[in-house]
Parts: structure tokens; sequence; C-alpha cells
């Protein structure tokens, strides 16, 4: 270890907190009980997709669209899972033949 | 009829995805960690008190000699921002859960969020042992998945390079059950489009503030056409 377990130790207590508070902020200011604004109640509504959308690009934040291989692996990789999903609507199976795909293909071929 | 056994039960296949996906970003997170000099316990205590995917990762490179706590609070608030939001849509269900409330909130990562925002409540369960379930399988994986990365360091039975596409995978097949209620179609886009301009602008270590900012913006902006679109599909 780099550095004693104390500090290791409130080095992760510090990460932990910060995590949670991030987490808790909406709670706070909404606790049991307190009335919430309707504005907030319609952003709870239609923020879940929204974020899901978010979701998806920050996944693939990181592809190399401007380099060889230009995301081919990912864009092969996502399409056949969105596909098979609207096909069978089968989570573990798009899941499962998406991602071994994708790891067959950046092993093997790209 | 109601227990916690048969909530199990009926959690544990919408979970599976998340296993997947967790065990080995887990492990990948256990073999970095060890990589510092730190045992599995120490994994395991990390995955326990933060659990946190991205900020654990980050906070691998905390554990040097003469590191400040601003500097790590700083940076962890940074990769952990967009988690402010997640919250907003689940107020109602977490307020209703007594003393679990506070576990929930702990641990609301991207993955659980999705889950707990998406997956239909099967007959036959209580709803809030349901998602208790839920977040709890989640974490377990999570610890799982470290604690074996910690033990095998780099040692995998195979080649698991581009496992971790099983995330990806996993929002894919969510996005694909959201597109398929039409009042979601306007948001989903919003998101994608925002986080497509954002990541293009800011590059891929700080678009998401940013992104979170304009999907927030334009939700507001655009608040009476797709309040209607609520409506319609009550009808």
């Amino acid at each position: 270890m780099p550095i004693d377990a104390t500090t290791s130790f409130l080095i992760i207590l510090a990460v932990g907190l910060t995590t949670f508070a991030t987490r808790a902020v909406p709670f706070l200011l909404f606790p049991e009980g307190k009335e919430i604004p309707a504005i907030v109640q319609y952003l709870g509504k239609v923020l879940t997709p929204a974020i899901i959308g978010m979701l998806v690009v920050y996944c693939l934040r990181d592809t190399p669209v401007r380099s060889v291989p230009h995301g081919i692996p990912e864009f092969i990789a996502v399409t056949v899972t969105a596909v098979l999903h609207v096909w069978k609507r089968n989570n573990l199976l798009s899941i499962g033949v998406g991602t071994v795909l994708y790891m067959l293909m950046i092993q093997l071929v790209f | 009829m109601y227990t916690y056994k048969t909530a199990l039960k009926k959690a544990f296949p919408c979970t599976i995805p998340v296993l997947t996906g967790y065990l080995f970003i887990g492990i990948a997170f256990g073999v970095m960690y060890a990589e510092k000099g730190y045992s599995f316990l120490w994994a395991a205590l990390m995955s326990l008190l933060v659990y946190a995917g991205s900020g654990q990762y980050l906070a691998v490179n905390f554990f040097v000699p003469g590191i400040s706590f601003v500097q790590v609070i700083f940076m962890t608030l940074m990769v952990n921002i967009r988690h402010i939001f997640y919250g907003i849509s689940l107020l109602d269900k977490f307020n209703d859960m007594g003393k679990r409330k506070w576990y929930m909130v702990f641990s609301l990562t991207d993955e659980t969020y999705s889950l707990l925002c998406t997956t239909r409540i099967p007959e036959g369960v209580d709803e809030k042992k349901f998602l208790f379930c839920i977040a709890v399988l989640d974490q377990c994986y999570w610890i799982i998945g470290s604690v074996i990365g910690g033990i095998a360091k780099s040692v995998l039975p195979f080649n698991a390079e581009g496992i971790e596409f099983a995330m990806t995978a996993l929002f894919v097949v969510i996005f694909i059950e959201q597109w398929m209620e039409i009042r979601n179609r306007i948001p989903s886009l919003i998101g994608i489009a925002s986080a497509v301009i954002c990541l293009q602008i800011f590059g891929s270590a700080n678009f998401i503030l940013p992104t979170m900012l304009l999907i927030v913006a334009v939700l507001f902006v655009g608040k009476k056409r797709l309040d209607e679109g609520v409506d319609l599909s009550c009808r």
C-alpha cells in the first residue's frame, strides 16, 4: 500500500460520502410530506427516457470514430442488439448476442 | 405471497444483465485496485461504502502520497454529478419505502436507476420489496466482481476484452423498451441529441454535466408540448 491504512480508509469515506451526497440531493430538497412542485413532477416523468438516451451515448463516448476501425464494431453490435430486441423482446438474448458479437469482432476481426 | 422470497425470485431475472456487466467491470476495478497494492478486502470495502462504477475507477488514482481531500471530493463530485438528477424520477417511490429509503438513495447507480425506472412490477409481489431486492442484488454483484478482481489480479480464464460492452447493450435494450412507448420518444431523442452535441463540444471527459443541463433546459422549454403527450397516452 502506497499510503497508510487510516488515510486510505478516510479517502474511501470521502469518496463514499460525496457520491452519496450527489444521489441524495433531490430527496433533501423534497423530503417526505412536502408537496412536490408540478414542474418537478413533470421533470421526473420526462427525465428518465432522456437520461437513458444520454447513457447510451455515455457508454460509447470513447469510440474512435475518426480513426480505424471508425466505430464499426460498436455500430454493428449496437444495431444487432437493437434489431434483435425489437424482434424478440428478450433482454438476455439481445444483450448476450450483442456482447459476444462485439467481443469476437474486436478480438478476431478488428 | 408478498414475502421477500417471492420478491427476490421475481427480481433476480430482471437483474441478470446487470449481473453480467457488474461482475466484469467489478473485476476490472478489483484488478486496478490490487495493482496499487490493495488486497481484495479493500476492494470489497470500497464497493460496499462507495458503490459507483466510474467513481471507483477514478478513485483508484487517489491512493498516492500527498493527495488532498479537497481534490478527492472535487473530482468525485465532477464524475458523479449526473446522479443529482436521478432521484427526481423516484421521489414518490422512495419516500414510500420507510427504513429502506436511504439505502435506495445510496445505491442509485446508472444501472440500478435504469432498472428501477423501467422494470414493470410483476403481479403477486410487493413493489417496495421488489425494488429493494433489485438494489441489493445489483450491489452484491458489484462487490463480488471487485473481490474476484482483487484476488485474481490480471488472471482471467479467457480473453475478456470487450466484455464491458454488456453495459452498453443493457442501456440499448432499456432504450428500445422506452422507445416502444410513444410519449417517451421525444425525451429520448432530446437525451441522445444533447449528449452527442455536448460530446462534440466538450469532449468525452467533460460532457455529462453540460448534457444534463441542456436536457433539463430543453425539457423545460418543451413542457407544454411534452405534457400534452403525457396526457394523450393516459387516455
